[in-house]
């Protein structure tokens, strides 16, 4: 799969940015850089950046791309903003149980949820 | 438990596979194919998919380090009724699996490598190096429950 073009469907609702993955399998290292890329330039493109990651497309991803959620992590606790992730698969969510960074991440089952838990 | 009488034999994929998606995408189709064959279920077809993506990044990103990104590894594959067996074979110099620091200790949480081995565990019934340490051989299990 070619790794040119967004890999991110971003939209804004009021001041929180909500990323949605364009590819089921977040496997190919190049789109994880692509992906990891294109995230940072949203966190760093003001202070205290409020984002909201939606996995509802995604069937499949490596440690690599576990990798880049803990990096964008880092970023957004750097900036002193907020991460929320959401509407991620049954299957995905034992990876991040086993991996235990479901203690890391703030991690809710919907998107309406998720926008519910941003503090202010 | 033994094959039954009835179960197909198992199937055998062997391949080099260089660090390019289409040629990974297109052995991994084959093998969820064999495991469609052999009625495996989602999350089993999930853990072995993961299991070879994180053996290949393994092999591509540590083993291959230092050679042409054209090196190819050597896969090969087996699915069987009770079974898959995964091995990766690189052409670096070796690794040594007990180096690898704990990735679920709590100083290690925000570091963003080294999950791959971990998951491969996890996930496995049995995972072997050969004494060189660029073989790796995973066992995957069917759950008794499918």
């Amino acid at each position: 799969m070619a790794s040119s073009g967004t890999r991110l469907r971003v939209k804004r609702d009021n001041d929180v940015t909500v990323v949605e993955f364009v590819d089921r399998n977040i496997l190919d290292e190049a789109n994880i850089q692509a992906i990891h890329d294109e995230i940072a330039a949203i966190i760093e493109a003001g202070p205290k950046p409020r984002l909201l990651i939606s996995f509802s497309n995604v069937d499949h991803l490596s440690s690599a791309a576990l990798g880049t959620l803990i990096s964008i992590n880092n970023r957004v606790k750097a900036q002193e903003g907020q991460l929320r992730l959401a509407n991620i698969d049954p299957q995905i969510m034992e990876v991040f149980m086993i991996t235990r960074l479901n203690r890391i991440f703030s991690i809710h089952e919907g998107v309406a949820d998720a926008m519910g838990s941003f503090e202010k | 438990m033994p094959d039954q009488p009835s179960s197909p034999p198992a199937e055998r994929l062997v391949a080099r596979v260089a660090n390019d998606r289409d040629e990974i995408n297109a052995v991994e189709g084959r093998l969820l194919e064999a495991l469609d064959r052999f009625q495996y279920s989602k999350a089993s077809r999930f853990a072995v998919r993961l299991a070879v993506e994180e053996a290949l990044t393994n092999a591509f990103r540590h083993g291959h380090r230092a050679l042409p990104k054209a090196t190819p590894v050597l896969l090969d594959l087996t699915v069987g009724r009770e079974e898959v067996r995964i091995a990766v074979e690189d052409q670096g110099p070796g690794f040594d699996p007990g180096g690898v620091p704990d990735p679920t200790l709590d100083e290690n949480l925000d570091k963003p490598a080294g999950r791959g081995l971990m998951l491969m565990r996890a996930y496995m019934a049995r995972i072997e190096y050969n004494p060189k340490g660029n073989r790796v051989t995973l066992t995957y299990r069917r759950p008794e429950s499918q």
